[in-house]
């Protein structure tokens, strides 16, 4: 059991949780991930490290479904069943001379650890924040004291510019030579398309990958995805991956397969 | 006696069974265990006994059996196997113990597997296993892994005085035998049981805790264990390497076994992590693994379920007792059949294409090698779970300086079972490539014996 030492709501889907966890917090870096699961028959679920301090781990999860709505019931002070890791491939920071990050939504916490990494090693970031509306643009706060530059964009225009994070990244890769890397997080589809505008201005893009996942630790290959043509496990081998390489039109449909499962399964926590 | 036919076992009846995942061998009574021990003829160098892999005495057990001392005979049982309840259910015996029982010449062998069941049984319920928590001396060992390997490797370790923990990756304990091997063959019951009668013993139980990645082995030796014993098996599914392994709807035999197996999850019943399945099944491979995985299809209610082999029936590695039982549910052996491709529509599986094949020559498996025919043949449908075998994970691997493996991933060993790094040793299928579970547990054994010579010299 981990106790669960500090909880806050950032938005009406998203928490902040401290998990109390000194194995996983013991080793882990940028881009590591855990699994969470909630209580005794509950489903594995992959959440990325957001952050650490001592032996408190740091996760930041969108009620999506079940399981994520189910964490989210729990308070400060309870208990979760199980809580392992750190699992994946901690993030390449590679040496670049200005990144870009880019995250939609939820992807605002996994982002956060590799580009404090890449300010930290001295290269200049720059940082596109997205989200549905401004409810959903979490952790700028953080992001201020070593981001020279915080564009937001929202679909509806509530907070930064209306539109995608891709409008706002084009004329940033247009104008500014200087940038070199772009890294981005985010629903599939924004990484799809973050990766293809990458690539037609011949800028390097990491992304990182989330498929379904059981055991984390390389046994049951749900997590497999095609990378250069070549298939990789994302939970050994990832989760951070060159964008340019991956298939994600198979890793989305990979995402959908059970689909109708998880809905039965939320409506009935509805009920 | 030698003319006596074997005693049956009980069994649940195959149209019954199909639809539950209660075990099908319903074992013996005592009456029955009797009948079948008075088989033997108490060889005076009895064959069966070299060709048990950990040498249990077994025309011993079973005069004990048939003098009433059961309790006996348990333990004679337990010196040499300290999983009878399980190796008495999933060894292969017929290529083990009782393919080399002297009655197997002229008649049937005796069911050593049947008695070693219900002996183990027998002391499981009266909890004969449990001895107390031996006196500590206070020197920390590490074990990586719960599976039959560390268990074996913890509970003699223990027994010896050292204070012993082991680290187990997922948050169950017992390795294939709680993930792998479904429980109409394996009651989890059993498996749990044994881990408990550990956990009395006085070892040390840590889940969620990924050797490697939680805590490297350097981080074990700072923490001051003295030795470690790696028996992190060989978890990691083999690809068939064929167009269209990433559809949607191909599994690999790990994920379907584990979804329904560890997650727990049935298709009639709502689970939290759920499996999908359709009405056509296709199972690639001949092994207990794909046996489980057919059988397992049957019991979520598919309706055809086929084995895809490219060998012939001789070729067939599974268990035989797996083999006759997946047949009486119908499963269908479509043998010297090599699936080259599967093709799906709208990135969801729909067909696999087929080469026929036709046996060769013998190749260095001894088997006859299967050859193509040029005849090729597609099937529709729903689902296919590849089980075409396993290799040994590589995470302690890449995080641990200095461990040399073969180039297949196995972890390279001495003849006292040490690894490239001094105190580290290794056991089970990390070392031999998938193997059986009494190979795994007898070399954890075997280990626990070179670990506390090592650690005797080093104390001195
Ligand atoms: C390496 C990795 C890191 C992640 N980090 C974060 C994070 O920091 N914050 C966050 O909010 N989310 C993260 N996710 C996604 C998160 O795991 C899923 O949102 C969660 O599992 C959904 O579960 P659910 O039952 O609530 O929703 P469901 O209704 O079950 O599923 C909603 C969607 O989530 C995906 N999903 C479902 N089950 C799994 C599973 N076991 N593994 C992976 N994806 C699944 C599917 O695409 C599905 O369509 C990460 C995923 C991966 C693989
Ligand atoms: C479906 C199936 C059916 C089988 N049927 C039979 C049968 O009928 N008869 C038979 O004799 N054999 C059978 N086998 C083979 C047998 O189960 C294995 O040979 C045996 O379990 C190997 O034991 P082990 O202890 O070496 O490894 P495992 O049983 O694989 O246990 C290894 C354990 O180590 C853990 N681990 C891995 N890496 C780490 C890490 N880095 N840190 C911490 N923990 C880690 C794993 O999670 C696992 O729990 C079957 C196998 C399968 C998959
Ligand atoms: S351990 Fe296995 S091989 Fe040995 S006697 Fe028992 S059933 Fe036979
Ligand atoms: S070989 Fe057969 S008959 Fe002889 S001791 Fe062994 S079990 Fe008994
Ligand atoms: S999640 Fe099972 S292999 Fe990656």
């Amino acid at each position: 059991m981990y106790k669960i030492t500090k909880k806050k709501v950032l938005n009406e889907a998203v928490d902040l949780m401290h998990i109390e966890a000194p194995l996983v917090a013991k080793n882990a870096q940028p881009g590591h991930f855990v699994i969470v699961r909630v209580d005794k028959d509950g489903e594995r679920i992959p959440l990325t490290i957001a952050g650490m301090d001592g032996d408190q781990v740091h996760i930041i999860y969108q009620k999506l479904g079940y399981s994520t709505q189910l964490l989210g019931e729990k308070q400060e002070g309870d208990f979760v069943e199980d809580f392992v890791g750190p699992l994946g491939k901690a993030a390449h920071i590679r040496d670049k001379k200005h990144v870009v990050g880019v995250a939609g939504g939820v992807g605002s916490a996994p982002l956060l650890p590799q580009l404090k990494a890449y300010a930290e090693q001295g290269t200049k970031v720059t940082l596109i924040l997205g989200g549905r509306n401004k409810d959903y643009i979490i952790l700028r706060d953080q992001y201020a004291p070593f981001c020279e530059n915080i564009i937001i964009t929202t679909d509806d225009g509530s907070l930064g510019q209306k539109g995608l994070v891709t409008d706002a990244l084009k004329p940033l890769l247009e104008k500014d030579k200087s940038i070199d890397h772009v890294i981005a997080i985010g629903p599939v589809i924004m990484m799809k398309f973050v990766t293809l505008m990458a690539k037609e201005h011949e800028k390097t893009i990491d992304v990182s990958l989330n498929p379904i996942m059981i055991d984390g630790t390389g046994m049951c290959g749900n997590c497999r995805v095609s990378i250069g043509g070549d298939t990789y496990f994302a939970c050994i081998d990832g989760p951070d991956f060159p964008g340019e390489e991956v298939d994600f039109d198979e890793l989305m449909s990979r995402q959908n397969y059970y689909k109708d499962q998880e809905h039965d399964c939320y409506m009935r926590l509805k009920r | 006696m030698i003319k006596t036919p074997r005693t049956k076992m009980r069994e649940q009846d195959s149209q019954e069974r199909i639809d539950n995942f209660l075990e099908v061998a319903l074992g013996y009574s005592l009456e029955e265990a009797r009948q079948e021990a008075m088989r033997c003829i108490d060889c005076k160098n009895p064959k069966c006994v070299l060709a048990c892999p950990v040498r249990v005495k077994i025309p011993e057990f079973m005069k004990l059996l048939l003098e009433d001392a059961l309790d006996e005979s348990f333990h004679t049982i337990y010196e040499d196997n300290i999983l009878p309840s399980i190796c008495g259910r999933v060894c292969p015996q017929e290529s083990q113990c009782e393919g080399a029982c002297i009655l197997g010449i002229k008649s049937e062998p005796v069911s050593i597997g049947a008695l070693e069941r219900f002996v183990g049984d027998y002391g499981m319920e009266k909890g004969l296993a449990n001895t107390g928590k031996p006196e500590s001396n206070g020197i920390k060992v590490a074990v990586v892994g719960s599976g039959p390997a560390g268990l074996a490797n913890a509970a003699s370790l223990r027994k010896k005085g050292y204070d012993v923990t082991i680290f187990e990756a997922l948050h169950d304990y017992g390795g294939v035998l709680k993930y792998g091997i479904p429980d109409f063959r394996l009651p989890k019951e059993i498996v749990t049981n044994e881990i408990d009668n550990l956990k009395d013993l006085g070892v040390k139980f840590v889940k969620n805790a990924v050797i490697g990645k939680s805590l490297t082995i350097d981080q074990l030796f700072e923490d001051n264990y003295q030795s470690i014993f790696i028996g992190s098996g060989a978890g990691l599914p083999s690809a068939l390497g064929v167009p269209g392994e990433n559809l949607n709807g191909v599994y690999y035999a790990n994920e379907f076994l584990t979804r329904v197996n560890l997650m727990k999850s049935r298709t009639k019943e709502f689970s939290k992590t759920p499996i999908k399945l359709g009405d056509n099944i296709a199972v690639v491979g001949g092994g207990n693994v794909a046996m489980d995985a057919a059988r397992t299809a049957k019991r979520l209610g598919a309706k055809n379920v086929f084995i895809l082999y490219r060998r012939g029936r001789e070729g067939l590695p599974a268990r035989l007792e797996e083999i006759h039982h997946a047949e009486e549910e119908g499963i269908d052996f479509r043998l010297l059949t090599n699936p080259i491709e599967i093709i799906g529509e709208n990135r969801i599986v729909k067909q696999v294409r087929c080469e026929h094949m036709k046996l060769g020559e013998p190749d260095s498996s001894g088997r006859r090698r299967p050859l193509p025919t040029g005849e090729y043949s597609t099937y529709d449908i729903d689902n296919i779970i590849i089980s075409i075998g396993q290799k040994p994970n590589p995470i302690l691997k890449d995080n641990t300086l200095g461990l040399e493996t073969q180039p297949w991933g196995g972890i390279i060993t001495d003849e006292f079972q040490m690894t490239s790094i001094p105190g580290v040793f290794a056991g089970g299928d990390v070392v031999t490539g998938a193997a059986t579970v009494i190979l795994a547990m007898g070399a954890g054994k075997d280990a626990a014996h070179h670990m506390h010579e090592y650690l005797q010299t080093k104390q001195q």
